[in-house]
């Protein structure tokens, strides 16, 4: 660790956007956090000074900055608001990246990153080994929602975890490289890892989906993980071995679109991969950047390249009530959200009901919900008040992440709604 | 006390979760959104009761603290900016509604409600709270009535001023003080009331307020007058006035400020007009359509050359959100913003929108003026960068003879944003030497100590 000094000076280079925050306190009315605890060190105004403080060495305290700069959701609601363009998210994730350099990574997080989501051959083992010894160490709660809770004490503590898959994705359908039937457009699946050890089904529809429509898929063997928990966490050097792992994967050459089904592995893709590359060599830099511009959400580009197109069909007289959580990475993010609404309409026996505040976070944020479960869950809370007041039978979504937050809170509460991945709502039409 | 029992004192009142201490967190609470240089305080303290309120402000006046009030921190005259050392009072947990009552037309509230959800929550009940200050997403209407805050609807709907019935505060004691009532006639005591009305928490610490509510107009139309001459339209708000039609909202851009909008939103603004009015009218139906129409033939007589009514209310919305997006566009053009209010007699409109322009040339500065002509509140906006010292000299020069000019022609130095630390100085051009002195001898009073917002409104 060196002096404050240097900090400051590997700070400065954020201060050309640090600047542009002229401190209105927009951000109060949009952040999830803020909405909870009403202290301006959990809204971005306030990390915005704190990074500013520590820049121009008016604040001398790196390790109180990163566990405030830590207690953010990176959903982006901010930014989406924000009437100067701040680039919130850029700077945090800059701003990570330094501080972690600077003060290094806490053990437990080093040891998992490193030495076990770098190396995704491992991951996938270890992963699908652990379906055996959960049944051990925790008991299912509801067959609904599938989901499970600790039968011991545990580091997770008292959440209802959806189970893991009994076979992954990359076993149900295994690498392929399908040429383009009828739509004549290929595309690369990227499948992300909660959809490929959690919830498979929301990957076979993505794929049900592409095939229906004449879509070629290439689906490369061992992707890793598209990266966003290195990032969140600053640890740059896994960030850039997973990019790279990636990068020799997927060849934009080879197809016209990048499709995920996961909000936030489109959202990384997309956004954060060009953003966050730098380091890596000129080359892979151009690839990262020609695959981000192909990347999107499988919503947008069925909708985009009008694959799904005219009117939905009127909703059955019996259809029952559904309703659809806008995840931030698809609506803050990429502005997705009339798309996968689009999807859910060609379903005649779903009619949506659309719930107060659907784009309100649903309290994950990733690795802020290990870290502050509780502020985690008191944010969710609001979005299962709204799913319960919606009278919805299923809640809708585009983003693994979200269903697992959803599926947590629905459980707990004891209410009877199942969550599913819209593409499934989707692909039972086909 | 030494700082250690300090803290286990604020601590036992507030509770340990809800006193900072830490350098960061302290940080946090040592900036609004005014231009000026941050200051940390020595603590901050959250209370979450009214109780823990009043005993945090006698504790500070027993220990000679200075206490610094502060809602959502948005104002943009360092209101809020706390003295050195001293202690700063977040009320984001007061946030409660204590009463909406429709029979008689009122809301009681905590000072930390935000002023968005006051209005949401009297509109769901079919009632009307309208000081709209821009800020309303997140400011508190206690910050609204500290700074007597303004707003789209000044015009015809007045200011917060005209809307609190009643409050009470703490003393530097600790002591409850109540003014004012639930009642539309009050004529008990002095009132207090008005005296704290943008009084900047230099005179005592908001306890409950309670605002008046009315009854939401029935019917409304807005419009939109493109003029090519800046002259003709600030001729327009004068004419419209003078005619005894009083819009809801009557609202000014300029054409850098419409070039920067357009270029920002692609709302389909006329890029080449010299100025813009929207305009909205409301009331009775009947009412509305009589006021629509003589104010489009008051416009085409002054020589604009559009005059277009919203058709539908997504036409509505649009020039709205066109005036909405006034600030978010210029702050984009540079790091910096000042965001001045200097506000002038309405007659008086078409000669300060001429001088600002003349002192962007003189100063060669970046300025988009918008603003609420209706009520002679301009928002003339300067965009710079604040790294610059020489430009931000520049800056300052060209601010301090915005201000000269508005009083010379009998304005004022603030329509809605207050004094706070950045107009302190040029308070005795408005007021001169005897009110301030007389204004210090009651804060005096009030607060022997001067533990109140030091600094604010009339110096130190």
């Amino acid at each position: 660790m060196g002096s404050v000094t240097q900090l400051a000076r590997l700070l400065a280079e954020l201060d050309e956007q640090l600047i542009t925050c002229m401190r209105c306190g927009f951000c109060q009315s949009v952040c999830p956090l803020y909405g909870e605890t009403g202290r301006e060190a959990d809204v971005a105004r306030g990390k915005l000074a704190l990074l500013d403080g520590l820049a121009h060495e008016m604040l001398q305290d790196p390790h109180g900055v990163r566990e405030r700069l830590e207690r953010c959701l990176l959903c982006g609601s901010c930014a989406a608001n924000c009437p100067s363009g701040v680039k919130v998210l850029d700077i945090f994730l800059k701003a990570r990246a330094i501080l972690s350099g600077y003060l290094g990574l806490p053990p437990a997080k080093q040891l998992l990153f490193r030495q076990v989501l770098a190396r995704p051959a491992l991951f996938n083992r270890l992963m699908s080994l652990a379906p055996r010894f959960e049944n051990l160490l925790t008991r299912p709660v509801d067959s609904l929602l599938d989901t499970s809770c600790a039968r011991f004490t545990s580091p997770l503590g008292q959440r209802h975890l959806k189970r893991l898959a009994r076979v992954p994705l990359h076993r149900l359908e295994p690498p392929r490289s399908t040429p383009a039937g009828a739509s004549g457009l290929r595309v690369a699946f990227f499948a992300g890892c909660l959809i490929d050890k959690l919830y498979p089904a929301a990957g076979r529809a993505a794929l049900k989906a592409l095939e229906h429509h004449g879509v070629g898929v290439e689906m490369p063997a061992e992707e890793a993980c598209c990266g966003i928990p290195a990032l969140s966490a600053g640890d740059m050097p896994t960030f850039n071995k997973l990019l790279g792992h990636n990068l020799a994967r997927l060849d934009p050459g080879r197809f016209d679109y990048l499709v995920t089904a996961c909000a936030t592995c489109a959202g990384t893709i997309h956004q954060l991969w060009p953003l966050m590359c730098a380091s890596l060599s000129p080359a892979a830099q151009e690839r990262a950047r020609a695959l981000a511009a192909k990347t999107r959400d499988v919503s947008q580009f069925l909708v985009e390249t009008d694959l799904v197109q005219g009117q939905a069909p009127a909703p059955d007289p019996q259809a029952q009530p559904l309703t659809y959580h806008d995840p931030c990475h698809l609506k803050k993010s990429l502005g997705v959200f009339r798309e996968p609404r689009r999807l859910l309409a060609a379903n005649p026996a779903w009619r949506l009901v659309e719930m107060t505040e659907s784009d309100w976070c649903c309290g994950l944020g990733g690795s802020f919900s290990l870290e502050h479960y509780d502020l985690s869950q008191r944010i969710g809370k609001h979005k299962l008040e709204h799913i319960a007041a919606s009278g919805a039978a299923t809640v809708a979504t585009g983003c693994p992440a979200c269903m697992l937050q959803i599926s947590d809170q629905l459980s707990q509460a004891g209410r009877r709604v199942a969550v599913k991945h819209y593409l499934e709502i989707y692909a039972d039409t086909l | 006390m030494s700082t250690a029992a300090l803290h286990q004192e604020f601590a036992r009142i507030a509770g340990p979760e809800n006193v900072f201490k830490d350098a960061s967190d302290l940080l946090t609470y040592s900036y609004d959104a005014a231009l000026l240089p941050s200051q940390p305080p020595g603590l901050a303290v959250r209370p979450t009761t009214l109780e823990a309120l009043g005993q945090v402000v006698r504790l500070c006046n027993q220990e000679g603290l200075p206490l610094t009030v502060r809602g959502a921190g948005t104002n943009l005259s360092g209101g809020t900016i706390p003295a050195r050392e001293g202690v700063v009072v977040v009320t984001t947990a007061l946030n409660r509604i204590v009463e909406i009552n429709q029979e008689d037309l009122y809301a009681v509230v905590e000072p930390g409600v935000i002023n968005a959800r006051l209005f949401a929550e009297a509109q769901k009940l079919g009632l009307f709270y309208p000081p709209d200050p821009g800020s309303q997403a997140v400011s508190t209407l206690g910050g609204n009535v500290a700074e007597n805050s303004g707003g789209l609807r000044g015009l015809k709907y007045g200011v917060t001023r005209d809307y609190v019935m009643g409050l009470s505060f703490f003393d530097t004691e600790g002591q409850l003080v109540k003014t004012g009532s639930r009642t539309v006639k009050c004529a008990t005591g002095y009132n207090l009331a008005g005296l704290m009305v943008g009084s900047e928490g230099t005179l005592g610490v908001f306890g409950q307020i309670i605002l008046r509510l009315i009854p939401p107009p029935a019917a409304s139309r807005a419009l939109l007058a493109v003029f090519d001459r800046v002259q003709a339209a600030s001729e327009t708000v004068a004419a419209i006035i003078a005619a005894r039609i009083t819009p809801a909202t009557l609202e000014f851009l300029d054409n850098f400020t419409i070039r920067t909008v357009e270029e920002f939103s692609g709302a389909g603004l006329p890029t080449e007009a010299a100025a813009l009015l929207l305009i909205e009218v409301d009331g009775h139906p009947a009412q509305v359509a009589e006021e629509a129409q003589k104010v489009q033939e008051i416009c085409r007589a002054q020589g604009a050359t559009l005059v277009r009514p919203a058709a539908d209310a997504a036409e509505k919305e649009r020039i709205w959100t066109a005036r909405r997006a006034a600030i978010p566009a210029l702050a984009r053009l540079k790091p910096s913003v000042v965001l001045e209010d200097a506000t002038v007699p309405r007659s008086k409109v078409p000669e300060l929108v001429r001088f600002i322009n003349d002192l962007a040339k003189r100063y060669e500065l970046t300025i988009g003026t918008f603003g609420h002509a209706g009520d002679g509140n301009l928002h003339p906006t300067i965009v710079f960068d604040q790294r610059d010292a020489e430009q931000e000299k520049r800056v300052r020069q060209a601010v301090e003879e915005l201000f000269d000019r508005a009083l010379a022609l009998g304005g004022t130095l603030s329509g809605e944003h207050g004094l706070g630390l950045t107009k302190t100085r040029f308070l005795v051009k408005e007021v001169g030497k005897a009110t301030i002195a007389w204004s210090r001898r009651l804060k005096r009073a009030m607060d022997p100590k001067g533990i109140l917002n030091p600094g604010k409104i009339v110096g130190a």
